[in-house]
Order: C-alpha cells, then sequence, then structure tokens
C-alpha cells in the first residue's frame, strides 16, 4: 500500500490521526532537507571560479573573479571572496562541492528549466508532482507536522504534489493568528478549485494547532541572523529545526541570479547574502545540536552561459555547480568541472545528473530509494 | 399591427430568451469584478447575446478617473545629476542622496499602484480593467526592474489603445515599448553583443509557446532587436542605427536582413499564436482545463480576422464552453479580484488606498510588480495556506467596515429601500437570502450559515471557501 492509498482509507474511515503514526518511517521523521533555491540561474562560473585557467579570463574580460582573490578550494577551484563564511565550512569539511550539475538536451527557458528540476523529469518529459512529492507518496514520511514548509515564496516546487501537506509561511507569527480562526472543515465536491481550497485550510489547522507552541517559544534561536531575505527564511528555518518539530523540508528561496546585465556588482551581494546567511544557520544548528540532522542543498535551474554577454551580464546556460553542506556532508569538491575547451553552444557540458543528487539525498540522507536510485549514480559526499 | 400590439410581442420574446439570474450573474464575474443586485437585473431583460455585445461596447471606453500628477510629464530616463553638486558632497551625502531618490521612485510606483486599483474600483467597463490586467500578465514588465513608474503607466496605457485592437499591433507595440525594452534587457542588445532576452520572452511567452521555435531562431531573433533602445534624454523609443545588426538572419527558415518588425510579422504567419492566445484566454475566462476543438475553432476566427481581439472575445464569450454552468465555480479568483470585487459589490468607501496596494502583495499579488516574465501563475496556485489565511484577514476587514481604512455604505439596504428592484418586492426573507447567495457564490456554500438575520447571511456567504471561486 503506498502513501495515497493509505491517505484514501485514513481519510474514509476517519481514523484519528495518531494512527497515522504507525507508518512513520523514523530516518526522514528525524531528518530535515533544507532546500536552498538559488532563483533565475546561478553564474557557477563566478561562483566556483576555475581560476587557473587562462580560458575563463578570456571569456570574462569584464566578469572575471581575479585570480589573486579567490578563496582557494584546490590547485583549479576557488570561492568567489564575498563567500568568506564558507570557508570555515569547507575548513571542518562539511561542505560539498558539486560540480558540472545538470541534464541532456538543456532547455534555457527559466520556467521549463525550473520544472525539470522540480519534477525530476528528463528535458522532453512532462510530470506532474515535484520530485520530493513522488518520494514521499512511495515513502511515508511519517507523522510529521506537516510534510513540508516553505519560506520566502508561494511556490511548492519540488514539494508540490496532491497529497503534500505544504505549509507556506511568511511571517511565523501573523500565521498562528490567523490559523486560529479557522474551523476545521469536512466537505465533498468535485470541484477542483474547491477541493483545494478545502485541502489547503484543513493543512493549515493540522499545521497550526501543533507548531505554534514549539516554534514560538524557540524564536530567541540565534538572533545574530543577518537582515537579508535569505537570512531571516534560514532564521525561521532554524527555528523550526531546533523546535524539535517534525518537518521533512523546509525550502527557502534566494532570488535575482537572472544577471543579464551589470552581473559583477549584483551577483556578489546575493553570494555574500547566501554564504553570511548560511554561516549564521550552522552556527545556530550546531548550538543546539540539530546540525548533524540537517542537510542543506542548492539547487537552480541552470547555470549561465560561459561567455559574458555584451551588457557586463550572462546569458542563460546549462551546467552549474551545487553545494550540500550539514554535519554529516563529507566536504570536499565531487563531479567535474566542465571544461572551457570543450563548450557545446557556448555552453558547459554537464558531468553529474542533477538526479544524482535526488538519489543521494534518498538513500544516503533518508535512507529510502526513490525513482532516480538506479539510474543515477549517487554521490559518495554523506557520511553514513 | 398596432403599435402595441408588436410591443407585446417583442416583450414576450425577450422574455422567452432573457436571462436567467445565475447566468447574468456568472457573466459579470467572468467578464469584470461581479456584479450587485442591481447590476445583474439591469441585464436581466437582455438575450445572452445582446448582453455581450453590450459589454464589448463599452471595451476601451471606460470612464477613466485622473492619474498622478507626474504621468503628464515626460521624465528623464537617468534622474539628472547634477554633477558639480555630486563632487562636493561628502559619500554620506551621496548615499542620502541616492536613497532620497530612490524613495521618490518607490513613492511614485505606490501612487501609481494605487491609481490603478481606484481606477477598477469606479470603472464603468469591468472588462476593460481585466483585458488590461490579462495583458498586464501576459506582456508582463515589472517596476522593480524598470524603475520609472512613469513608463509603466505609459505601458499600461499602451494595453488600454490596444484592448480591443489587433494583437499583432499590439505586440509590434510592445516590442517598442519603453517599459519592456528596459525590463527584458534590450536596452542592451547591441550589434555583435546580443542580448537574447526580450527575443526569448517574444517566442516562448508572448507569441507561440514553448517548443515552437529553436535556440537558434532565439539567437537570429536578438539580433533583429539590436538597437531598438530608450532614449535617455526623453524616455521614449529610440532606433540606435550604430547599434543595429544589419546582417542577414535566419529565422524559422527564412532568410534576409531582418529587423524586429519583421520577426514580429513572422512570427504572426505561424497560426500557432491564435491557439497560444486562445488557451491562454480560455485559462482566464472560462475554465482551466481548454477544450481541444473549441480552441482551434476560437483560433481560427482569430488567424481569419487578421488577429482583431474584438470578434475573437465576442466569441469567445459566445462560446457554450463559457456559458456551460459546468463551468461555473470551477476557478479562483485572484487577489485583485476578489479585493476589487468585494470592495465594488458592497460599495465600501476606501478612505485609504495604499492599504489596497498592501493586501495585493500580501494576497499574493502585486499590481505593476509581476513576480516575473511568466507573470502570475493563478488558478489554484493563488491558494496557499498564506494567502487563504490573509484572504480571510482582508476580507473580514472589509466586512467590519469599521477599519481605519474602509467605512461602509453597505449592506444593500437598497434591497427594500434606495434600488427598488422590481423582482426583489414582494419577496419573503427567505427568498431575499436565496437571491443574496445566488449574487455573492458562484457554488454552494460548505458552511451553512444558521442565523434569520440578513447581515449575518451575508457576513457568512463572504467568509464562506465558495466565495473565492467564480
Amino acid at each position: 500500500m503506498n502513501r495515497r492509498d493509505f491517505i484514501k482509507i485514513a481519510g474514509l474511515s476517519l481514523i484519528a490521526p495518531q494512527l497515522l503514526a504507525q507508518k512513520t518511517d523514523p530516518t526522514i521523521n528525524s531528518k530535515t532537507l533544507v532546500l536552498l533555491e538559488l532563483k533565475g540561474g546561478n553564474d557557477g562560473l563566478n561562483t566556483v571560479v576555475p581560476y587557473s585557467d587562462e580560458k575563463y579570463y578570456k571569456l570574462r574580460p569584464q566578469l572575471a573573479v581575479r585570480r589573486e582573490q579567490v578563496l582557494q578550494l584546490s590547485p583549479e577551484l576557488g570561492l568567489n571572496p564575498v563567500m568568506e563564511k564558507f570557508m570555515p565550512i569547507w575548513q571542518e569539511k562539511e561542505l560539498a562541492v558539486i560540480c558540472g550539475v545538470g541534464y541532456p538536451e538543456p532547455n534555457r527557458s527559466h520556467f521549463r528549466s525550473i520544472e525539470i528540476w522540480e519534477t525530476g523529469s528528463d528535458s522532453n518529459d512532462y510530470l506532474q508532482d515535484g520530485w520530493i512529492a513522488r518520494l514521499f507518496e512511495e515513502s511515508d514520511p511519517g507523522k510529521l507536522l506537516a510534510d513540508g514548509i516553505i519560506l520566502g515564496n508561494n511556490e511548492g516546487g519540488p514539494l508540490a504534489g496532491l497529497n503534500m501537506r505544504n505549509i507556506f509561511m511568511r511571517n511565523p507569527k501573523q500565521f498562528f493568528q490567523q490559523a486560529k480562526k479557522l474551523k476545521e472543515l469536512q466537505a465533498k465536491t468535485n470541484n477542483n478549485a474547491l477541493k483545494h481550497l478545502l485541502k489547503v485550510q484543513q493543512d493549515i489547522h493540522t499545521a497550526a494547532q501543533d507548531l505554534e507552541k514549539k516554534v514560538m517559544e524557540n524564536s530567541m534561536a540565534g538572533s545574530q541572523f543577518p537582515p537579508s531575505q535569505i537570512g531571516k527564511q534560514l532564521q525561521i528555518a532554524a527555528n523550526i529545526i531546533t523546535s524539535d518539530t517534525p518537518v521533512a523540508v523546509i525550502k527557502v528561496s534566494h532570488g535575482g541570479f537572472d544577471t543579464h546585465s551589470g552581473q559583477r556588482a549584483k551577483h556578489d551581494r546575493l553570494l555574500q547574502q547566501l554564504s553570511n546567511a548560511l554561516h549564521s544557520f550552522r552556527k545556530t544548528l550546531i548550538e543546539k545540536g540539530k546540525w548533524n540532522d540537517t542537510l542543506v542543498m542548492t539547487y537552480s535551474e541552470f547555470g549561465r552561459r560561459a561567455y559574458e554577454n555584451g551588457s557586463k551580464g550572462t546569458d542563460h546556460g546549462t551546467a552549474a555547480p551545487h553545494f550540500m553542506m550539514g554535519g554529516k556532508v563529507r566536504g570536499g569538491i565531487y563531479g567535474k568541472q566542465p571544461e572551457l575547451t570543450e563548450l557545446k553552444k557556448g555552453d558547459l557540458v554537464y558531468h553529474v545528473d542533477y538526479r544524482s543528487m535526488y538519489s543521494t539525498v534518498a538513500n544516503k540522507w533518508w535512507n529510502v530509494s526513490n525513482d532516480f536510485s538506479k539510474d543515477y549514480e549517487m554521490i559518495n559526499c554523506i557520511k553514513s | 399591427m398596432h403599435i402595441k400590439h408588436f410591443v407585446i410581442i417583442i416583450f414576450f420574446t425577450m422574455a422567452v430568451c432573457a436571462l436567467e439570474y445565475d447566468e447574468a450573474r456568472h457573466l459579470l464575474s467572468r467578464t469584470g469584478f461581479g456584479g450587485t443586485p442591481a447590476e445583474i437585473e439591469e441585464i436581466l431583460p437582455l438575450t445572452y447575446e445582446q448582453a455581450v455585445d453590450q459589454l464589448l461596447s463599452g471595451l476601451g471606453n471606460g470612464s477613466m478617473i485622473d492619474s498622478p500628477e507626474w504621468t503628464t510629464q515626460l521624465p528623464e530616463v537617468k534622474p539628472r545629476k547634477n554633477k558639480a553638486l555630486l563632487q562636493v558632497m561628502s559619500e554620506d551625502q551621496k548615499k542620502q542622496y541616492r536613497r532620497l531618490m530612490r524613495q521618490r521612485r518607490n513613492q511614485k510606483g505606490v501612487h501609481l499602484k494605487m491609481w490603478w486599483y481606484k481606477q477598477m474600483i469606479h470603472t464603468d467597463s469591468p472588462l476593460t480593467e481585466r483585458m488590461v490586467l490579462f495583458l498586464h500578465n501576459h506582456f508582463t514588465s515589472s517596476l522593480k526592474k524598470v524603475k520609472f513608474p512613469y513608463l509603466l503607466y505609459q505601458q499600461n496605457m499602451l494595453f488600454r489603445k490596444y484592448v480591443k485592437g489587433n494583437f499583432r499591433d499590439l505586440t509590434q507595440a510592445v516590442a517598442k515599448d519603453p517599459a519592456m525594452i528596459l525590463y527584458l534587457d534590450n536596452q542592451t542588445n547591441r550589434k555583435g553583443k546580443p542580448n537574447e532576452n526580450f527575443a526569448r520572452e517574444l517566442l516562448e511567452l508572448f507569441t507561440l509557446g514553448e517548443g515552437n521555435y529553436t535556440e537558434e531562431d532565439i539567437k537570429q531573433g536578438a539580433r533583429a532587436f539590436t538597437g531598438w533602445m530608450v532614449s535617455k534624454r526623453d524616455g521614449l523609443y529610440q532606433f540606435n542605427e550604430r547599434f543595429h545588426d544589419a546582417g542577414d538572419k535566419k529565422f524559422m527558415g527564412q532568410v534576409g536582413n531582418f529587423n524586429g518588425e519583421d520577426i514580429v510579422n513572422i512570427v504572426f504567419t505561424n497560426p500557432q499564436v491564435a491557439k497560444y492566445m486562445v488557451n491562454k484566454l480560455w485559462i482566464e475566462f472560462i475554465s482551466p482545463a481548454p477544450v481541444k476543438e473549441e480552441v482551434d475553432r476560437l483560433a481560427k476566427i482569430f488567424v481569419d480576422s487578421d488577429y482583431e481581439m474584438l470578434p475573437l472575445l465576442r466569441a469567445l464569450f459566445l462560446s457554450e464552453h463559457f456559458r456551460s454552468r459546468e463551468n461555473y465555480a470551477q476557478q479562483i479568483k485572484s487577489p485583485v479580484e476578489l479585493i476589487v470585487g468585494t470592495l465594488r459589490m458592497f460599495k465600501v468607501h476606501v478612505t485609504n488606498h495604499r492599504q489596497l496596494v498592501q493586501y495585493g502583495k500580501q494576497l499574493g499579488q502585486d499590481l505593476f510588480d509581476p513576480p516575473n516574465v511568466k507573470g502570475w501563475p493563478g488558478g489554484n496556485e493563488w491558494i496557499t495556506s498564506h494567502t487563504l489565511l490573509n484572504r480571510r484577514q482582508m476580507l473580514e476587514r472589509a466586512l467590519r467596515g469599521n477599519d481605519m481604512f474602509m467605512q461602509r455604505f453597505w449592506v444593500w439596504d437598497y434591497l427594500d429601500k434606495k434600488m427598488k428592484m422590481s423582482s426583489w418586492i414582494g419577496l419573503t426573507s427567505e427568498e431575499k437570502m436565496q437571491k443574496v447567495q445566488l449574487t455573492l457564490l458562484a457554488a454552494d456554500p460548505v458552511n451553512k450559515s444558521e442565523s434569520k438575520e440578513l447581515l449575518a447571511h451575508i457576513k457568512s456567504f463572504v467568509l464562506d471557501l465558495s466565495y473565492q471561486l467564480k
């Protein structure tokens, strides 16, 4: 019996919610995945810089990060200097840099490509549900307060799915105040729009009851977060995790990466905000003993074109590096940096299929298998 | 034939084809912001076709409220900096100066948003506003990126001008629209250094839809739009020949020294444009699930009329699918429809329109600031745990009526007194409540209201989940 059937039966016979707990998978339940979306398509070459490659400086006369400024990770690669707060994480070997992540026949449309990343589909395949939603369909994450909590924007993305219990929250305090006013509703309908409304109302009702006490009591956690949007989101995420609230996935998003023009200053600021916020996040979770139960993974619809455009920016591209970090991460460089001499239509050629990251999360982080386990090689960046 | 008999015959025919109450409600709610009982009563004697034609005759001719004063003055695209002054300023002073300029711009942006809310609340042609909203969500541009409220105002006026015009002409005009040029980076699209942003979205989002062009078409198309810029002097479109790539381009199987106009014209020779647009209009006005055969039929009308909007909209509203009761209540009101519709319905007097801008934002639709070039996804995605709670809060405040920014002039005392609507006279209170429900809700309420009091009923309906549907 998979989760969808179970929920159906549970719904019909009105099984008390406590009974649902029997299906708990303790692994998922206690280990939180923080999905961090870099919205707009992050420029990988200026994030993890191939500083020893002459070609990089030829392709980017205006935009390149100067060789002597990069924070060296290896003789070939280094971080953009604004990401200095990543270095302690790197030195503690808790930062995995996965190079050259992408997929075959890359699509350069923001919307189509992020859909591919969110659903875990092939380039020419269209799937309905997010990859996390499909994973939970097969492997029940158990009795959680919510399957996913989405902070920062209103897009479920990888968590979007009919049976997912997702909570979208901008401001937790306001959320709880308003949620108290909602009654529990039971109604049957064939109207899809109304069905959706009823489900969202039920999700709010269920989550609000428990979450409030825990999160609000714990709201002092990590007062040292930076005031950026991503800082605020990660602070809320830290509150939720350190309050022992069982939530499988927290999605945060960091926007503004579609840097077609005047990239350098904008992009540097975004990377700096990112590294500062993650630094505070890690520090807080270590203090509260939760860092080993937390995995952060970045994703983005695509990287950017290898060569800069005429507007001191970069156009839509393909492969890019991504990060995983957490107490259980085995730090290091994984995958393979795409060769700048082997561009395809001006774009980087991927070496690691993005679904390898998903497969790694499912198998190594949650110890469950997913549709990708067979087809995509796992990345050895998580300690058992 | 005696004139009296003639009148009787006409009256009889009209009575036979006249609108049902729920049909009238559906038509007004789908083509506008919902009808008050009085507005519904007004079109009841018409045939369905007459009612549609009446709505279309108002399209583009609606009443306009005054726009902010600065919209009548040409701005400078780059606020002129007083160089001499800047030289003597300290770093701190410069920072302050820049902050001041930014604040001034943000103020104007808020005023622009307030203006559109007012316009929607007071217009006598809600369909015009719905179409402008549709176009704003189709040819998106945002204040955040464009930065100059004046240019967004001009773009809004451009949509109004073409709201019942020719869609190809509109697309041509949009390609030269200063806000669009800045929004999709055509300002830096130059010979030898093409920027593909506009060319990509023109094909992917504005005309053909994904899968109907190649990456090469985008690259070549971008070259054709090189040099299409905004003048920094007066904020108007300007063709800059020295930045234009006059070489041959191979675009969609044709080769030539194409410019941007040629590209748009070539795109419109593909009837896929009509299908793509009909699909979008269907989702906007009919249901989330377009029916292929009917889309094809409507698309043919669009192509046959050489992309005129009016015949297409008429056919769309007269479509059996638009009228079908099966499609009632299948859509979720957008935040703007919910806000403006509620204010119009209950004649709520708004004292502070700034608050409406704030509500729109909280509900997920910040006018003139769509989330990205694809616009607001809409449909079920309007509703998340965050926005559902905020919708409820907004409605509660509007109903309370003693809110700091809204004073209520309702509730429909005109049911009995002011409006003297013939069909309501003599109804029992139960029958009146039935009509109230029929006016406010497109589907049965989820919560049954137990009160016998009209006011409590209305409140219960408005806070019902069904009120979110249209």
